[in-house]
């Protein structure tokens, strides 16, 4: 799009504006380049979905951040008082893996409906649909942010320390995460145009997905053994949400084996990696993940020609 | 001169379901079934708009303009060909279709300019004149959701005239908001023309097309069946009406008349101001038929001088050419030529019969010192 240039009555020069084109293809590159032109759109739709979300509420985005730390209070209350599983400050975590999890699955879930809820916007104004799906993943980016907060907050207050040495596997590994949930998230909203039930099978789908990520138990404690025994261990790193889970773990966790608190046997937490082992592993998935984006916006363009006809 | 707008070998596909299948199990269930018919909404559509041109899309209901207007604006991706557009566009297609109503007026000035890709600091620029045209600047920090629905146009309208496109996408938004800023809007369109920039224009209305365009294209069942001067368009639209008017009602289907020619005992068409003129009108009718002359003036601009009402002027056609007077006494019109159109429609004036558009072109000759269309002849005194 060009510059307008300001009012005036001087008569236009268009001789050396761009030029666009409006055909059945757009290729992979021309979609890429206009997301980035349209990234202000993609802000602007961010910012208007928070402030939604807390007009008229008098707390606002605290409100966002009262929730997780409520979430995580509770947690500590059930886990270290009440119902002890041995593991020794298991609320940390329990969050640690919750963050990356909810910012997946909260994403997922309101960009799937979003075309179809928007419907009236896709057929009246033009701008890449896909912004749409990718506002959402980009709001739940801000609360995953908020959450974070809370958790460092929690972690100053009861004073344990991360591992500093992983701390620059973050960057990566939430890089891997964002590309992969937008992927899934842009996908799922244009198969939901077609296919409208998609909305209550991501439900449970999202559920089972849960509990296939090691966020409440601990994969190496629990299923590990046993996956190994039938040499299914590499079936369960296929989901790509668990290695990012297991290093945001091994970076706000640290520890990966530890004494129970109640038996004092020493349970194995997290995987015994080296941090050139996590470091090749986040790498590998990014590079995945970014393959996996693309294809998803690829996707994404053969299902958006019909979008007109089916909403 | 340059194109702004390059429309090349556009066509546009829908595939209507019957019996659509839109859940998972009724997917898995019929696999195969229901039929997909495919509907051609346009059909190799080619023209190009010059930069500064005012481009009227004439069509009924179902003839494809809208189609092509979202195309145009990358609303749609047509089946084949390519559309190449020059500069930045706006589009008027639905007013306030980006608005999200819970958030302010303020918002959305800001997100619906991102929606048609204006940066920040762009619309920063024109806040102002967006505020002060929509005339909102009270209700700007309020919530959308408690605007009139004349307000929520207005906000739209203002952004969308604002932002300055190169080209402007209207498609048929100027009958919205009270009359007063109906003409704000002509203004602001007029402005536009001024200005240099394109104006591309869907309506069924002639008026409009003949009050503002330069040219008109006209499209019937997404086809082009005219692209020229707006005289000739208009002409060819109208006679398209009354052939669909024709295959749709079947008490007229029969009916087939034709305006031969309108004449004047002198062969003359120049009239004194003040003077009284006779037309012949010869109407050529294959079956009987009974229904309404009507009669339409138009000064050069396009502006509607007169039309005489259908109820009042009923003709009985016999088979064969019929003769209408038609008697205009003391006619008050002003210096200048007016295009005038004759045509016979049935009684309800709904179903056009015949139509000729431009019949024929009467030049008024005035020496008298008042401007204008018409001699209201207004004795000034001072009392």
């Amino acid at each position: 799009m060009g510059e307008p240039s300001p009012a005036g009555v001087e008569r236009r020069h268009l001789e050396n504006a761009p030029v666009r084109v409006v055909s059945a293809r757009v290729s992979l590159t021309t979609r890429l380049r206009n997301l980035l032109e349209r990234r202000e759109l993609l802000s602007g739709l961010i910012s208007s979905d928070i402030r939604i979300k807390y007009k008229g509420s008098v707390l606002g985005l605290f409100w966002s951040m009262l929730s997780p730390a409520l979430t995580l209070a509770t947690y500590y209350l059930v886990f270290s008082i009440f119902l002890k599983n041995g593991i020794p400050n298991f609320v940390i975590y329990l969050f640690s893996g919750l963050v990356v999890w909810n910012l997946f699955q909260t994403a997922v879930n309101s960009a799937t409906g979003v075309i179809v809820d928007r419907a009236g916007l896709v057929k009246k104004v033009s701008f890449p649909r896909e912004i749409l799906a990718l506002a959402n993943v980009g709001a739940s980016v801000i609360y995953f942010l908020i959450q974070l907060v809370v958790l460092i907050a929690f972690l100053l207050l009861v004073g344990h320390q991360p591992a500093w040495g992983f701390l620059w596997l973050l960057p990566i590994s939430f890089a891997a995460l964002y590309l992969f949930t937008a992927a899934v998230a842009i996908v799922m909203s244009a198969v939901t145009v077609y296919l409208r039930d998609m909305r209550h099978l991501m439900e449970v789908v999202l559920q089972l997905w849960f509990w296939l990520s090691p966020v409440v138990y601990s994969y190496e404690n629990s299923l590990a053994p046993a996956l190994h025994r039938h040499g299914l261990s590499v079936l369960y790193f296929l989901n790509p949400v668990t290695p990012i889970i297991l290093t945001f773990q091994r970076v706000f966790y640290v520890a990966t084996t530890v004494r129970s608190t109640t038996t004092g046997a020493p349970l194995h937490i997290l995987p015994q990696w080296s941090l050139t082992s996590f470091f090749e592993l986040d790498l590998g998935l990014l590079a995945v993940t970014v393959i996996v984006f693309l294809l998803a916006l690829a996707l994404f363009g053969r299902l958006e020609g019909n979008f007109e006809s089916e909403l | 001169m340059v194109d702004v707008v390059d429309v090349a070998a556009v066509s546009k596909q829908f595939r209507i379901h019957h019996e659509r299948h839109q859940s998972l199990k009724e997917r898995l269930l019929h696999p195969r079934s229901g039929t997909v018919e495919v509907f051609h909404a346009l059909d190799d559509i080619n023209f190009r708009v010059a930069e500064g041109e005012t481009v009227g899309i004439l069509g009924h209901n179902g003839s494809g303009k809208s189609t092509l207007l979202k195309c145009i604006c990358g609303v749609l991706q047509p089946t084949s060909g390519r559309i190449h557009l020059r500069g930045s566009l706006a589009a008027l297609l639905e007013l306030g279709a980006g608005f999200q109503p819970e958030l302010s007026g303020r918002d959305n000035i800001y997100l619906y300019g991102a929606m048609l890709g204006f940066s920040r600091r762009m619309v920063d620029a024109i806040f102002d004149d967006i505020v002060a045209f929509s005339e909102l600047d009270n209700f700007i920090d309020t919530q959308v959701k408690f605007y009139s629905s004349g307000m929520y146009v207005r906000l739209a309208f203002a952004v969308a005239v604002n932002v300055n496109p190169d080209i402007l996408v209207v498609d048929e938004v100027l009958a919205v908001g009270d009359e007063r800023f109906q003409a704000k809007c002509i203004d602001r369109i007029r402005r536009f023309q001024t200005e240099g920039r394109s104006i591309l224009l869907v309506t069924h209305q002639a008026d409009t097309v003949r009050a503002i365009c330069d040219r008109a294209i006209v499209l019937d069942r997404g086809l082009m069946v005219a692209d020229g001067p707006v005289a000739e368009s208009l002409r060819i639209f109208r006679e398209h009406l009354m052939g669909d008017a024709a295959r749709h009602d079947e008490r007229v289907t029969e009916v087939r008349a034709t305006i031969e020619s309108v004449s004047t005992p002198s062969g003359s068409f120049e009239v004194r101001s003040g003077a009284a003129m006779h037309f012949d009108v010869a109407v050529s009718a294959e079956t009987a038929f009974s229904g309404n002359f009507v009669m339409e003036v138009f000064t050069r601009a396009g502006q509607l001088v007169s039309r005489s009402d259908a109820q009042g002027a009923p003709i009985n056609l016999v088979p064969g050419t019929n003769h209408v007077s038609v008697d205009l006494k003391e006619i008050p019109l002003l210096d200048g030529v007016y295009d005038i159109n004759v045509g016979v429609v049935d009684h309800l004036g709904s179903t056009v019969i015949a139509w000729r558009e431009s019949a024929a072109s009467m030049q008024v000759l005035y020496d008298g010192r008042e401007g204008g269309v018409v001699e209201l002849g207004p004795v000034i005194r001072q009392t």
